[in-house]
């Protein structure tokens, strides 16, 4: 089991007038290799669950295990390293003077030789999809989206078991967003490893995850196959969430249409499923 | 007021960044760009990141003046020093990032901000802030910190900073591009309310493109070159052109795509669920009883 979280919950700013409980009682439990996707609205406690996932905060009450380790121990290093968090605007957080020595900020810290950390470097530079020749580059000379690349190639190096991305592709235009889930959907196929990506974008979330797990108040509102939850729109939408534009059309169509799969919230599957019914009449208007 | 009357003119405009660097060369972001946006329009602009949209949107408010060419904003030549408050007071922008462009410690006093640069006197800046309030439903808040705001709220405030100085066109720069859900159809909102009740010009830049399908016109830009304009309708129904821009289409308008591949012949500017429904039921077998 990568996360274990039992009965968590964290009040912001204790026994003061700003006192604010943020979780309340939150279990969850997340395995090795899922992707899972988080969504709710600003203010639902996202941000403040993957906080307790690396130990930057610690639960008011109740616990969170990641990989066996008890995230309130003494074992910080140790879970930092496995999980590994690319924050909102990740590249916000570059700061050296080159591309290569930003990358190998986390790397050197690690009992490597140099010749390991120049590997692992060239290695995760072309994972995310980027040249070597890029390296010897200031990080502040590049495009936004490279820039964004390179901080979360400074987050992969370290080899992390687990990934939580915050927003990954706010800002980004959608080839850019492409690109990106591109090589993340391949690290978590390839390597095997755990990935929760927090999104505002429910098209996003459809395409990529197995499981959405629904925040609202503090609490989980829904947690689920993508499919179950998407099909929940009046849950959704009366917690200022909606699904995607082919989930409305496919629920809308089964008016019409009883036997059509209203829990389909890709284009490709809503494609399939349309073709299935449109061909059986043989009604092919071209 | 008639929609006729252009509010920006574009014309000829090129706009280079100077490399401050020896090695590295100059960067052309916008070339030949010509555009007239028509007073009282919602205008959409999409982009890929680092197509030039950005220099587009500084060069409406003369916070970039053009290499070459010329941008008339209200009447007013940019390029004309003398005239930059008159220029900046008829076109607001908002920015990304709202964190960074609220200065006051309360909302009323961020939002008085803008008005008491011009030299408004303070009765006048009162009667401003308030129906500025107002008219984006924030009035409530107005005593507030403005750190205490969610982001639709902040980008709502900086919206009221902006019509306090009684604009005539908001351009907003990916102002939706942080926001949640929520905040998003919050801004959208207040931008086509003072669009219609207003008459405010509206250039909003943005990478949403169910956004874009609102606007009036939508305009797309890449490498620094107009490649498109027209209604989101005729837009979007190219699909294989904007994909390959490296854009998006509304998931509805691709699965019309995606169907006329297998040999249907449905309508290629299909944008809402509706229409798409619409359309998919008269194609549907009408022999059996369903």
């Amino acid at each position: 089991m990568s996360i274990i979280v039992e009965n968590l919950s964290y009040i912001y700013m204790p026994d003061t007038p700003f006192e604010k409980v943020a979780l309340k009682d939150i279990n969850l439990k997340i395995e090795k290799g899922e992707f899972a996707g988080i969504i709710g609205h600003t203010g639902s406690g996202k941000s403040t669950l993957i906080q307790h996932f690396n130990g930057l905060l610690k639960p008011s009450s109740g616990r969170v295990l990641i990989n066996g380790i008890d995230t309130t121990g003494k074992e910080l290093r140790e879970l930092r390293r496995d999980v590994g968090v690319v924050f909102q605007y990740p590249e916000h957080q570059l700061f050296e003077e080159t591309v290569y020595k930003d990358i190998a900020f986390g790397l050197i810290k690690q009992n490597l030789t140099q010749e390991q950390v120049d590997a692992e470097i060239r290695k995760v530079i072309q994972t995310v999809g980027l040249k070597e020749s890029i390296l010897d580059k200031s990080p502040f000379e590049l495009s936004g989206g490279q820039k964004r690349r390179v901080a979360i190639a400074g987050v992969l190096a370290m080899k992390p078991s687990i990934l939580i991305l915050d927003e990954p592709t706010a800002g980004l235009d959608p080839r850019g967003r492409d690109e990106i889930f591109g090589f993340i959907t391949k690290i978590h196929e390839t390597m095997g490893i755990t990935v929760i990506l927090v999104s505002h974008s429910m098209e996003d979330v459809a395409r990529l995850v197995d499981r959405v797990i629904v925040m609202n108040d503090g609490q989980i509102e829904l947690d689920g196959p993508v499919k179950e939850v998407f099909s929940d729109i009046q849950r959704l939408e009366g917690i200022g969430l909606s699904a995607p534009q082919i989930s409305y059309m496919m629920q809308e169509l089964k008016k019409i249409l009883p036997d059509i799969n209203d829990r389909v919230y890709t284009v490709s599957a809503a494609r399939d499923d349309i073709l299935r019914h449109l061909g059986a009449g043989g009604s092919r208007n071209d | 007021m008639s929609l006729d009357k252009s509010i920006i003119e574009v014309k000829d405009v090129s706009f280079v960044y100077k490399s401050s660097n020896a090695d590295r060369p100059d960067v052309t972001a916008l070339s030949d760009m010509n555009l007239s946006i028509r007073e009282g329009e919602f205008l959409a602009v999409l982009g890929r990141n680092g197509s030039g949209k950005s220099t587009l949107a500084k060069l409406m408010n003369a916070l970039f003046l053009p290499t070459s060419g010329t941008i008339i904003v209200n009447g007013l030549d940019t390029t004309n020093e003398e005239l930059l408050w008159d220029i900046r007071s008829s076109t607001g922008m908002v920015f990304q990032n709202p964190d960074n462009q609220i200065v006051g410690n309360v909302v009323e006093e961020d939002v008085a901000f803008g008005p008491e640069n011009l030299g408004i006197p303070p009765e006048e800046i009162r009667i401003r802030v308030d129906t500025a309030l107002e008219t984006i439903g924030m009035t409530e808040f107005k005593e507030y910190a403005p750190h205490r705001l969610s982001g639709g709220q902040k980008q709502r405030v900086a919206i009221a900073g902006i019509l306090a100085m009684k604009p005539k066109c908001i351009v907003l720069d990916e102002a939706t591009a942080m926001l949640d859900p929520i905040g998003r159809k919050e801004v959208m909102r207040i931008l086509r309310k003072l669009n219609t009740e207003e008459g405010i010009t509206i250039v909003h830049i943005t990478h949403h493109m169910d956004e874009a399908g609102k606007a009036d016109r939508v305009l797309v830009i890449d490498e620094g070159k107009r490649v498109i304009v027209g209604t989101p309708r005729e837009v979007f129904s190219d699909v294989k052109r904007i994909k390959k821009l490296g854009l998006d289409v509304p998931q509805v308008t691709e699965l019309m795509y995606e169907l006329n591949k297998c040999g249907y012949n449905f309508p290629t500017d299909i944008l809402t669920v509706e229409e798409a429904i619409a359309c998919l039921k008269q194609s549907l077998p009408s022999g059996k009883e369903l």
